[in-house]
This record gives structure tokens, sequence and C-alpha cells, in this order.
């Protein structure tokens, strides 16, 4: 049997003594967008950064249950390498402001020593650039400074950067949340483009955005993982109560 | 009402005029010293006067050759030993609030700033001239031990800046620490912890207690650090006193040098912060 991408089981996470993450059993399978909705404070960011184990990184934090890549835990695997396999988007694009645009798309291998020619390095960076529907605006201007994209630009610049590694999972922490309608338009039609390579896992606090770009979606409350399915089937017949209550608005 | 409103119209305006001409008022002590310095200094300066040593006493010429190129090696040997062990200071302070250590290095580092030189200068004294003999070298020392706490909160205060999203984008990318540290935070706050190197430069510059039991001084152009040295801010000290005019004279030739330093180096701080500093 074909392990799925990520599997989660019965994992558990906690900031000092707080139980923010609460046996969380999924599987997901490749070449989806998977949508973790919720309300604030429900755990799901702190679940996906559980995921590529930025979440240890706060003094206090701890986990515990497993998280598997494949067949691999993520939580025996050197953490480097993990984030080489899943890559991330953060809320607010962060491209590094010292480097260039093509500097800051191939950052994964410079900042890391890896040594690939320059006529590889021209190519992920075109490829990568072309993928997050980047390349066209930019391509003229690659050696200027990153920052002088627009908020939305910087946001396609942190997906190629995450590209650019060629990972089999990307994770998205509320992407679309710092940026205008126009941005996120594009933002979002670019998911439907990047399942076709690579695994999507999607937090959002926006239940049309969940709707709109996912195959299946996670629906997180306090802690708990209430319902996985296929997003069609939560946004229309969802198991549990909670669920139904959340998407159709009755808590928040 | 009409009145009362006028009133309160006349306050805010004295209270406005009040607020600017003390802002003036603290322009004038700087003004005033300028202006005085350039007036005695500035004479004395030729090129004689830049590339010659010191003659005997009561004779006409000399120069103060050997306190600028004395002044320059005590700062580049302090400059040597104090920014690197600055900087990584300032790293584990910015990377580690909160903890122990860094509760006690800051303090340490607060209560070092308020040291008076001269007794870092007799410290130096004890330990290293008294069994060495005088040299640049303990110069160097007791000046590096001034410039630490400058270079150390500069580059803390610098880096609790930078947005920590920053770090996370490299981390996330499976860049390891000393990387993201190397490639990433330093390069983002070069503009303020060079300016903060710059400023405890000229800082200790005209430092003069602790140089006085240290380097001591030396009318020789020397070259050797393992031996005494002379100084600009020495130099000062020792001529300005003197009962000879041509070293009066001397004395504010090198003032004016001192100062005109300081000031290079102050609007150079501007410069760099506004040329490199990096937007977010």
């Amino acid at each position: 049997m074909e392990h799925p991408v990520l599997s989660s089981t019965k994992f558990n996470a906690w900031f000092g003594s707080n139980h923010v993450v609460k046996d969380v059993s999924m599987a997901i399978e490749k070449n989806q967008v998977i949508a973790v909705m919720g309300p604030s404070g429900c755990g799901k960011t702190t679940f996906l950064r559980c995921i590529n184990r930025m979440h240890e990184l706060i003094p206090g934090a701890s986990t515990k249950g497993s998280i598997k890549l494949y067949a691999d835990d993520v939580y025996t695997m050197n953490p480097i390498f993990v984030r080489y396999k899943i890559g991330m988007v953060f809320q607010r694009p962060n491209p590094f402001p010292n480097l260039s645009i093509y500097d800051n798309v191939i950052a994964g291998y410079k900042l890391n020593g890896l040594k690939i020619s320059k006529t590889e390095q021209n190519d992920i960076v075109e490829k990568s650039l072309t993928s997050a529907a980047l390349w066209n605006e930019v391509k003229d201007s690659l050696h200027k400074k990153g920052t002088f994209l627009s908020g939305g630009q910087q946001q396609r610049l942190c997906i190629a950067r995450a590209i650019a590694m060629e990972p089999e999972v990307i994770l998205f922490d509320e992407p679309t949340s710092a940026l205008d309608p126009i941005s996120t338009a594009s933002i979002e039609t670019l998911f439907n483009e990047l399942k076709e390579k690579f695994t999507l896992i999607v937090v959002t606090h926006n239940m049309q955005q969940a709707a709109r770009i996912s195959n299946k979606t996670a629906f997180f409350y306090m802690g708990e993982l209430v319902e996985f399915d296929n997003t069609k089937k939560m946004f229309t017949s969802p198991n549990d109560t909670r669920t139904q209550n959340y998407i159709t608005g009755r808590f928040s | 009402m009409e009145a009362r409103l006028k009133l309160r119209n006349t306050k805010s305006i004295l209270f406005k005029a009040i607020v600017i001409f003390f802002a003036f008022l603290v322009t004038i002590p700087l003004i005033v010293v300028l202006l005085f310095i350039i007036k005695q200094g500035a004479m004395q300066i030729n090129w004689h006067f830049l590339t010659n040593v010191p003659v005997p006493e009561g004779e006409k010429g000399g120069g103060i050759a050997n306190a600028i190129v004395g002044s320059f090696l005590i700062i580049t040997v302090a400059s040597v030993i104090s920014i690197p062990i600055g900087i990584l200071t300032g790293i584990y302070l910015s990377e580690n609030p909160g903890t122990k250590l860094s509760y006690f290095t800051g303090l340490c580092v607060d209560i070092l700033q308020g040291v008076p030189s001269i007794i870092i200068g007799i410290v130096v004294y004890f330990w290293l001239v008294k069994p060495l003999g005088f040299s640049g070298y303990s110069g160097s020392i007791a000046l590096a031990i001034m410039m630490l706490p400058i270079v150390i909160r500069s580059t803390e205060q610098t880096l609790l800046l930078l947005p920590p999203s920053l770090k996370e984008a490299a981390l996330a990318l499976g860049v390891p620490y000393h990387m993201v540290i190397l490639k990433v935070i330093l390069p983002c706050g070069f503009a303020g912890i060079s300016s903060g190197i710059i400023l405890s430069i000229a800082r200790i510059i005209g430092e003069t207690a602790p140089l006085l039991f240290t380097a001591f001084g030396d009318n020789h152009l020397n070259l050797n650090m393992g031996k005494a040295m002379e100084s600009i801010p020495r130099l000062i000290y020792t001529y300005a006193t003197s009962a000879y005019e041509e070293q009066i004279n001397m004395a504010w030739g090198a003032s004016f040098i001192l100062l005109m330093i300081v000031l290079f180096l102050n609007l150079f701080t501007k410069f760099i912060t506004k040329k490199w500093n990096i937007q977010f």
C-alpha cells in the first residue's frame, strides 16, 4: 500500500501547559489542496507549524504523537531536512529584504550552502517564478530588491522561494489575510495550478476561501480535529453539529 | 467663553515658543565651541603640522604626526578586540531575552558603560602596565573595554527591531541557525550595527584618562605598539598646559583635528543609516 504524503497519528502540541492541539489524526493524499479552518485559537496554525517542526522553536513548546512524511516520522528526521521537504508560506509576505528577487528565489540553496551551477540557478529561478505566476511581472527586474514589489507580488515571491526547493508539501499560514482582494484572487488561482506538482495545506480564516480552493477541508475546534472530509460534503452535509454551526455562522 | 478660548490659545502658543526656544538654546554651546576651536585651531593646520613630530620645547615648528599615528593604531587594535566580542554578545542578548545569563550580562554591560574612564585606566595600569610597562596595546585594551558596552547595546537594539518573520522565513527553508544569523540577521542589521561601531569609536577617540596610565606618550613617531605611544587627546592634555606659546597652539591644532574626526564620524553614521537602511 502506498503511504499518504502526510499522516498524523494522535498528535498533540502544547505551549507550556496550554494544550493547543489534541489527538489529531489525519491522512493527506498527494496533489490535493487541503483547507484547514476554524475559529481563532483553535490550534490550526499550531498544527500547521508542527508539520514542519517550526512549533518547537518557540520556548516552552512541546509535542507528542507522530506526523509522518510518507513512511518517515518527521520527528525523528533532521528538522533541516524536514523543512527542505515541507515548505512554508507565512501570513505576511516576508521576502529577505537584503536580497534581490533572484536571490530570494534561490535563497533556500544559497543560505544552505548547496552548490549549484549558474545555469541551474537561472533555471530554478525562471521555473519557480513562472510556477508562482510572477515571472512576467519581474523578469526585467530580477536583480532589484524583493521588497520593492507589491504585497501580493511579495507573497508570490515567497511562494516561488518555497517552490524552488521542490518540496513534497507546502504549508500556507493564512497566506492571503494581509492581501487585497485582487492579490488574493491571483493566489487562489495559483493554488489550483500548484497542486499538480505539490500537496498544499492552507490554513484560512475565510470559509468562502476554503470552499473555493480546496479538495478537502479540516475543521478544528478547541484544539480538536472535529471533521475532515471532502470540501463539498463539509459545506453541504457535515456530520458534526459543531461543523454545521461553524459554517452557518452560529459561532465564530 | 470667548475670553477663555483666547487664553487657552495664548497658553498653547506660549508653550510652543518655550519649547522652540530651548531647542534652539541647546545648539548654542555646540556652535560656540565649534567656532572657537576652528578659530584657534584651523590656522595651525598645514602639511608640516600633520606630517612632523614635535620639536623640543621653545623651538618653532613641529607637528603631531606621532599622535595621529598613535591614536589611529590604538583605536584600530581596540576595535579589533571589541567589535567581534561586542557583536557576538549583542547577538546573544537579542536572541535570548529573559534568560538569567542575558539579564546578568545586560546588567554588567549597563554598569560597565557607567564606569568612569579613569577607573578603567587604573585597572589596566595595575594589570598590564605595572608588569609589562607602558604600551600602545594596554591603551587599546582600556579603550576596547570602553567601546564594548556601546557596541553590545547597539547590536542588541538593532537586532531586536528586526521582524521575527525574517528569521522564520529562513528557518522554514531549512537554513541552520548559524547561517540564519550570519546570512540573514546580521546583513539586515548591518546599518544599525555599523553605525553603533562608528559612534563608539567617536566616543572613545577623545578619551584621555585611560591613556594617561597606559599608552602614556612619546614625542617620536612610533609604530611599535609594544612601546609607549602618543595619542591626540593625551597630546592636547600635555601641551594645553604648557608654558610655551608654540605648544599651546599645537594643542589647539590637535583639538581641531580631533573635533573634525568626531564630527566626520557622526555625519558618516547618519550617511550609513540612510544609505544602507533596509526597508521591510
